[in-house]
């Protein structure tokens, strides 16, 4: 390590032996990389968006019934108290239910957000409350449960969504698999290109190389050349494809914010960084560093291993 | 130094020893030694296979069949790792020159010593005293393609000797020089050799080898006449 770090001090700045500037040029490369950088970018917000709502599925799949009881605080039919108050005693005495929780107006308001808007507590509405239940066991069937509940507070609704939401969780993580996979490709075609970019310059310097070769160049000392220049290119396609695709980002995670918990204001502090999850925030600047490390593999194994065919 | 033992070198159709069906043989049974710090002329018609013996010696191939010694390691089977540092002290001056087109003299002549790893400051110091004193120095910045024929010679000869190499091979050297640069060339090739390196120089010029009396390697038709 003391002695690479010697070596690359010791070279003067820009001594480029094989002539790869002109060998590689800096246009192509660079214009591809940043391609393949741009639909990583993409399908990164896939994945991080198919892993958000995953999740929200997913917790909301913990809680496999919903009730809704109408004009709440009106006195119940039966036992005595409020209709809310009964609906809750009834529920948390029937066997396999092991949590029932009556979301508050703020967590109201968040759920219908997406089709009233953020007044909707001004509209003065009769909302009815809404018991978030999770049972024990998703598929346990609760006979007989509506109607009681029906005759203790009429009107009340019991809404089963444990499996549907589970079946959405599950298109969610395979939606995410497909984005894992398209990263994949991807990662693929760059360094397909890179790879296909270093042969060419090989070709082009084939005489510049077996005259170094020759005068006791080593192939570490050839390929970490190639490696330099392609990781240069790489990283610089790197940067701008994530560069380009952080307007196309914003966009996107403009128009998906009614369905998130938050919604940013492009004009407040803060703003634009809320407006992607702090996940792309993180990953996107990885884009170049990424790309660097392909461009330098890829060249490294291109290099290496057509040097073999020298003795 | 260099050994040869019963070696044969055959190219493929991939043009190197070792990759594909071997073609025909252009060098059959050549056996010699060259000991630490000789002086040896290396003489025959083209074709004779003097280039292919060079070729071997500075390991730009490797024998087909036979042993071949130099600087101790067996070369014939060798780690492709291990050859790097023995082409480092090795010197070459090409008949073609083999300079690079996009790189100045000066570049050219300490490209060996940055492949070596030596400091800046000593490169320096060491091409400009080498451009100096092969009549260069007013064009160190200048590339081959704007130099002349001789100049390029010279430049080549530079880059074979700034490295000190242990064994100096050279195929035609004195072809684009004038016979006082020739005189000044050998003289640099016996310098080096009574400073210890050993040297081979392969060429047609019958007069030079007559000025400069030295034991001679002759080939003809891939095989080696005798020393002389």
């Amino acid at each position: 390590m003391a002695v690479l770090r010697t070596r690359r001090v010791l070279r003067p700045a820009g001594f480029d032996e094989l002539g790869l500037r002109r060998a590689l040029a800096d246009r192509m490369l660079p214009f591809l990389v940043a391609a393949m950088s741009f639909l990583a970018a993409l399908t990164m917000a896939g994945w991080v968006g198919a892993a958000s709502l995953a999740r929200h599925w997913q917790q909301g799949a913990g809680s496999a019934l919903t009730v809704q009881v109408p004009q709440p605080q009106e006195p119940a039919a039966q036992g005595g108290g409020s209709r809310l108050a009964r609906v809750v005693g009834l529920l948390s005495g029937t066997p396999g239910i092991v949590e029932v929780r009556p979301l508050d107006d703020e967590e109201l308001a968040d759920l219908l957000r997406p089709w009233l808007g953020s007044g909707a507590e001004r509209l003065a509405l009769p909302l009815p409350a809404v018991i978030a239940v999770r049972l024990a066991d998703p598929e346990l069937r609760l006979d007989g449960l509506a109607g009681r509940l029906g005759t203790a507070a009429p009107g009340t609704l019991v809404e089963s969504h444990g499996v549907w939401i589970g079946r959405l969780a599950k298109l969610a993580r395979s939606l995410q698999a497909c984005a894992g996979l398209a990263l994949l490709v991807v990662a693929g075609v760059a360094a397909s290109v890179i790879a296909v970019a270093t042969r060419a310059g090989l070709a082009a310097r084939r005489e510049a190389i077996e005259i170094v070769h020759g005068l006791g160049a080593s192939d570490g000392y050839i390929a970490a050349r190639f490696a330099g220049r392609a990781t240069l290119l790489a990283a610089t396609g790197g940067a701008a494809g994530a560069v380009a695709a952080l307007p196309v980002l914003l966009a996107l995670g403009s128009l998906a914010a009614p369905f998130g918990a938050v919604q940013p204001g492009f004009d407040s502090p803060g703003g634009v960084l809320a407006a992607l999850p702090a996940a792309l925030w993180l990953t996107l600047p990885g884009l170049p560093v990424v790309s660097a490390v392909i461009g330098c593999l890829t060249a490294q194994g291109t290099v290496r291993s057509w040097l073999r065919r020298l003795p | 130094m260099v050994r040869f033992d019963g070696i044969g070198l055959s190219y493929s159709r991939a043009g190197t020893s070792s990759r594909g069906t071997p073609g025909t043989e252009v060098l059959h049974d050549v056996s010699f030694v060259l000991p630490e710090g000789g002086f040896h002329w290396l003489l025959g018609p083209s074709g004779a296979g003097k280039t292919s013996l060079l070729r071997l010696m500075y390991l730009a191939v490797r024998p087909t069949r036979g042993s071949l010694t130099i600087f101790g390691t067996h070369i014939e089977t060798a780690e492709r790792r291990a050859l790097p540092g023995l082409r480092q002290r090795i010197g070459v001056v090409f008949q073609d020159f083999r300079l690079l087109p996009h790189l100045s003299a000066f570049d050219n002549v300490a490209l060996p010593l940055r492949i070596a790893g030596r400091p800046e400051g000593q490169i320096r110091a060491d091409v400009s005293e080498m451009l100096r004193w092969v009549g260069l120095a007013q064009q160190a910045q200048v590339r081959p393609a704007e130099l002349s024929g001789g100049e390029q010679q010279r430049v080549a000869i530079a880059r074979a000797v700034i490295n000190r190499p242990s064994l100096l091979l050279a195929d035609e050297p004195t072809g684009n020089l004038d016979d006082a640069q020739a005189m000044r060339l050998m003289q640099l090739f016996r310098e080096m050799n009574r400073l210890g390196t050993t040297v081979v120089v392969a060429t047609h010029n019958e007069s030079l080898v007559a000025r400069h009396p030295a034991p001679a390697l002759r080939l003809d038709h891939g095989r080696l006449l005798g020393r002389h």
